[in-house]
């Protein structure tokens, strides 16, 4: 008697399960209304290309239902963005791409926020860092320019104070015993101008803020701050693939230093929100248009998600604070 | 003269029939032509609504351009921006509002003459200088465009607070209102567009621990507030009436004001000149405008009487901005630096579409590149036509009783300054400078030197403050070449011009006196 009741039960059970099962599967969540992509920087620069090229392939491939909005929230050196975020607690309808600035607006500004106030989403990829100085000086190798700065009063121009350039600047100073005078300027594509009209001597502009003037034969890559050289073996300036650049570190400059372009969306958020859109990146990744953005920047296509991506997070936080507090970049409490 | 033939065929491109299937019929259609027309349409609507600048009109719209061909694209992204331009001076015009920075300076004469009921007139004359401005500015890309990238690059920090200096000075001492409330005015400006972050140290100013503040106030909200609101509450107060009642609705006006201005050629010619200098070196189409009018002003016969409705002071700053505004395209695609917000989206779009700007576009990219000047061209035709046929739609809106207008512009207002950062901080904002904009007008402190500084307060500091930093702190930097010499040195001699023309004057007086 016991028996057939066990297994009807089963049966229930098994029933009830797949059919619970079914309507999970079934009712896997979906934005219901648009989503605001927030961009903590102004328009043009490398995040907001980003956010508008995602958008713009999510439309092209009808990869989503809802429309996304990119609204830039740049005030405060991003700081407008992370607290909208922030203050936005459990609304799925919301993400924010990130830069470094994640990390140094906070530190350097002491503003209420922290990265652990958001939920990591997805890492797009890694921007690249390279060492450009002007064609016309002689100066052909790290060593080369390395000596010749060490004579002083050389010129670094670069996005931002207490910024990535200014972290990568402190921390060549640091490692080739040098000094540099640094100067700030608003946006990556200024930066490159600079150098050109030789205003400066030399600037840590990612690939895709400088690459025009490198195949207009203007400037000269000397080294690039990653572990291992560009995947890119495309021929980008005369013979010169992006692959031909060497690493610092290989050059005699151990600085290594790449920045996140990655998603994260506000606290409070379901498991299953965030599932949607790591597969919507995973679909933007899938196309063509996205592939030939990563070419264009020379970007490191690492892909990152879940525990892995929140623990990589959390290392290059306690990484730019080291970093910031060595430099004197801190906020003065 | 490969030019002259590369521009022809971008004609070409721009002009070219396409086959496109249209409800199951196979037509061939003008399509950038069609394009061209949608965005120009677009982009004066999107110049006429404050706060839904060019720049937002272009970012919003460019993901769904991303499926066209790139040279269509930019054909309607770049119709759009101009026809945000011509739209700019409508607002500024009939309502004291700019939508756009550089639309300030076109409301210290046109909006005087909406008032006397020639706003007709005003708009004709405003449209006519964009139109004439821009086609100086896009011959010379035509033309120059290489040389003129080279100029570019000659201006660093020094030389780009030199420019900065140069804008101010022409524009201190102008106003009717004693030089001390002048200062005062100026002061408030500079002190309001120090709020938010320091980009030289990357700290926070003057916040107070509050985290509004962080962003600082926008140019928009606090323009909007101070000429919009401003304006509604003084009007109210005078009895609600609207002066511009009598305005009139005939096309006739634009025939008698283009003869009223082809006198003005001079005044054409020098504002061009200003306003491409401008904006390629890239300062930008706002100190562009301010220079003009302020240097206008004071070469001008009339120049007493600018700030009462002078049609020199619409021309003026209007050719100025425009000539800035288009130059403005080419530091973009020759070097890479955006001149303005809108060029700024605009070179997001070009990397998205596959197009490097830099040296090499002009090389690489021939078709995009002269399609793209040859629609600059065909778009300031089409839009000059467009906006001119308005004229009297726009002119009439001016006899809606003022009961009616108010309410709706306040909306406007109220929708615009909450559309600049989603912030309803910012329209609560707004009405704090509206007050505040009321009460400087009514103690006659001149609100145009406080919007000046505002605009321009940061980018100068920042700009001094870079040049110090690599003279190390050697203020001889300001002299340490030919060009940031002498630009700096006519920023002194605009400054102190009514001291030395006084001078002048005496000397001339003495030398009459020994001579009789």
């Amino acid at each position: 008697m016991i028996k057939p009741k066990c297994n009807s039960l089963f049966v229930a059970a098994a029933a009830l399960g797949f059919a619970l099962g079914g309507t999970a599967a079934h009712a896997q969540w979906e934005p219901q209304r648009p989503v605001e992509i927030i961009v903590p920087a102004g328009t043009g620069g490398g995040a907001d290309q980003m956010a508008r090229a995602i958008q713009g392939i999510v439309a092209k491939h009808n990869l989503m239902k809802q429309p996304l909005v990119v609204i830039n929230k740049a005030g405060g050196a991003g700081g407008e963005g992370f607290l909208d975020v922030k203050n936005s607690n459990g609304n799925p309808h919301k993400i924010i791409i990130t830069l470094s600035n994640l990390f140094t607006t906070p530190l350097a500004t002491d503003i209420p926020f922290n990265w652990k106030d958001l939920t990591p989403v997805a890492m797009l990829a890694l921007d690249e860092f390279v060492l450009w100085v002007n064609a016309d000086k002689p100066y052909k190798t790290v060593k080369e320019f390395l000596d010749a700065a060490k004579k002083g009063g050389f010129k670094m121009a670069g996005t931002g104070s207490r910024q990535e350039d200014q972290i990568i600047t402190v921390a060549i100073e640091k490692a080739a015993g040098v000094k540099f005078t640094y100067i700030p300027y608003r946006g990556g594509g200024e930066v490159a101008v600079q150098l050109v009209g030789n205003h400066a001597d030399a600037t840590v502009n990612n690939p895709i803020e400088a690459v025009a003037h490198w195949r207009g034969g203007k400037l000269r890559p000397l080294c690039v701050f990653d572990g291992k050289p560009l995947a890119y073996n495309d021929k980008v300036a005369g013979d010169l693939a992006w692959s031909s650049i060497p690493t610092c570190k290989s050059q005699g400059l151990d600085v290594e230093y790449l920045m996140l372009r990655g998603f994260f969306m506000p606290a409070g958020v379901t498991p299953d929100q965030v599932k949607f859109y790591v597969d919507l990146f995973q679909k933007v990744r899938a196309t063509p248009e996205w592939k030939d953005l990563m070419n264009n920047g020379a970007f490191n296509q690492t892909f990152m998600t879940g525990k892995e991506y929140a623990d990589w997070v959390a290392k290059e936080h306690d990484r730019h604070l080291n970093l910031m507090k060595d430099a004197g970049f801190l906020a003065k409490k | 003269m490969e030019e002259i033939g590369n521009l022809f065929h971008g004609f070409a491109t721009v002009l070219a029939f396409r086959d496109m299937n249209i409800f199951g019929y196979t037509m061939s259609i003008p399509f950038n032509v069609i394009l061209m027309v949608i965005g120009i349409v677009l982009g004066i609507i999107i110049g006429i609504l404050p706060g839904l600048g060019g720049a937002n009109g272009v970012a919003i719209l460019l993901p769904l351009t991303f499926s066209m061909q790139p040279t269509s694209a930019i054909i309607l992204l770049s119709c759009i921006y101009w026809g945000a331009l011509f739209g700019g001076a409508i607002t500024s015009i009939l309502f004291n509002i700019p939508g756009e920075p550089w639309s300030v300076a076109t409301t210290f004469d046109g909006y005087p003459m909406a008032q006397q009921g020639r706003a007709g007139e005003a708009l004709t004359a405003a449209f006519t200088s964009s139109f004439v401005g821009a086609l100086f500015a896009v011959i010379l890309i035509t033309l120059i465009a290489p040389l003129v990238a080279g100029f570019a690059l000659q201006f660093g920090a020094a030389e780009k607070f030199a420019v900065y200096f140069l804008a101010f000075a022409s524009f201190v001492g102008l106003s009717k209102e004693p030089p001390f409330k002048t200062l005062a005015a100026m002061m408030i400006g500079f002190a309001l567009a120090t709020i938010g972050n320091d980009q030289i140290t990357g700290q926070l100013r003057l916040t107070y621990g509050t985290t509004e503040l962080i962003a600082g106030f926008d140019f928009l909200i606090a323009v909007i507030g101070l000429f919009g609101i401003g304006e509604i509450l003084l009007t109210m107060e005078e009895g609600l009436s609207f002066k511009g009642r009598e305005a009139k609705m005939n096309l006739s006006i634009v025939l008698q004001t283009w003869k009223k201005l082809a006198k003005y050629w001079w005044l054409s010619l020098r504002s061009c000149i200003i306003g491409c200098w401008m904006g390629i070196t890239p300062a930008g189409a706002t100190p562009a405008s301010f220079m003009s009018y302020g240097i206008a002003k004071r070469i001008s016969k009339n120049g007493k009487n600018f700030g009462n409705g002078e049609i020199e002071g619409v021309v003026a700053p209007e050719t100025a901005a425009h000539a800035a505004g288009t130059s403005a395209l080419l530091p973009m695609l020759a070097l890479g630096v955006p001149g303005s917000p809108t060029a700024a989206v605009l070179l997001g779009g070009l990397l998205i579409w596959n197009l490097q700007p830099g040296p090499m576009l002009f090389v690489e990219n021939k078709e995009f590149v002269w399609g793209l000047i040859a629609s600059m061209y065909l778009g300031n035709v089409v839009g000059l036509i467009i906006v001119l046929t308005c004229v009297p739609f726009l002119a009439a809106i001016l006899r809606i009783p003022f009961g009616i207008i108010a309410p709706i512009i306040l909306m406007f207002c109220s929708v615009g300054a909450y559309t600049v950062n989603n912030s309803f901080f910012d329209v609560i904002m707004m009405f704090v400078f509206g007050i505040l904009g009321y009460v400087l007008k009514k103690c006659n402190y001149p609100l145009a030197p406080l919007v000046l500084a505002m605009v321009l307060g940061d980018r100068a500091e920042e700009a001094f403050r870079q040049a110090l930093i690599s003279s190390n702190g050697s203020l001889g930097t300001f002299f340490s070449n030919g060009l940031v010499s002498s630009i700096m040195t006519l920023g002194l001699i605009a400054l102190f011009w009514s001291v030395i023309s006084a001078g002048i004057a005496r000397i001339r007086g003495t030398n009459a006196a020994t001579a009789a």
